[in-house]
């Protein structure tokens, strides 16, 4: 481990996603989920800046990493606003509770 | 030990600490602070590799805004005094035990592959050379982003708005 080796950025990739999975497999309350979720994205945001500045060398990765930023963006827009919705509907955020598509 | 090695330790330490905290921490509230550790934490990191326009969008876009959405998302869906609940799907004890068997295996393939290595290693200003790629290969997925964005944004209004019948 250090800051000059690209395993070390890997390897604290690896244990944000492991993290990540966890809190997505164990919750069912939505918010926790998607709190998971963004775990994941990051995870996976530092595995293509640590490529980009070791191995290839140019700024494709931080272009992929600003595009998941922004995609997370409006991934947890959305998101929230369904649980809000699922919210005012079922007075419950269990994802196991909002089982009916009509009402 | 020099400074930079200490100050990379402690960025780690705090982002994976404070993800942990995020997976096993019984309080949502808590679960949504921690988050701020892990997304500090991160930009850090992305500092340490050079990134400096995706600290800066990282600072800016997961701390200021899906951060706080997640905040106010926590607000508005429990009562503050209830805010002790834990659901479970899996158990934690099956979920621990693929989440570690996984980790364990990415943490040797990390270490075992050969990656390839860039020549040399630059520390550069990077905005300029992210705009250009932005406005010149990656043209159609930036406007389609957009698009996505503005969609997100119409559909978050109408999903969230009070249904008024008349």
């Amino acid at each position: 481990m250090s800051p000059n080796e690209l395993s070390s950025y890997l390897i604290i990739g690896a244990i944000l996603f492991a993290l990540g999975l966890f809190t997505v497999l164990t919750r069912r309350n939505a918010i926790s989920v998607l709190m998971g979720v963004e775990l994941i994205l990051n995870s996976a945001n530092i595995n293509y800046v640590a490529f980009s500045h070791f191995g290839s060398g140019n700024t494709d990765g931080q272009v992929y990493a600003i595009f998941v930023i922004m995609l997370a963006a409006a991934e947890a827009a959305v998101g929230l606003a369904i649980v809000l919705a699922i919210f005012q509907l079922f007075h419950t955020i269990d994802v196991e509770a909002a089982q009916t598509l009509k009402d | 030990m020099n400074v930079a090695t200490a100050v990379f330790y402690l960025i780690a330490f705090i982002t994976v600490v404070s993800a942990a905290m995020v997976a096993f921490s019984r309080n949502i509230i808590y679960s949504a602070f921690s988050l701020l550790g892990t997304f500090m934490g991160v930009a850090g990191l992305y500092v340490f590799l050079g990134a400096d326009f995706v600290a800066a969008a990282q600072v800016l876009i997961y701390v200021g805004g899906i951060l706080v959405l997640i905040l106010f998302a926590v607000m508005l869906t429990h009562r503050i005094t209830d805010v002790a609940v834990t659901n479970r799907a899996a158990g934690r004890v099956p979920a621990l035990i693929v989440v570690g068997v996984l980790v364990f295996f990415l943490i040797q393939a990390i270490q075992e592959t050969a990656w390839v290595k860039a020549k040399e290693i630059v520390y550069a200003p990077t905005s300029a050379k992210i705009g250009d790629l932005f406005l010149e290969q990656y043209l159609l997925p930036f406007e389609l982003a957009s698009l996505i964005l503005l969609a997100a944004m119409i559909g978050a209004v109408a999903l969230s708005r009070k249904e008024i019948k008349d």
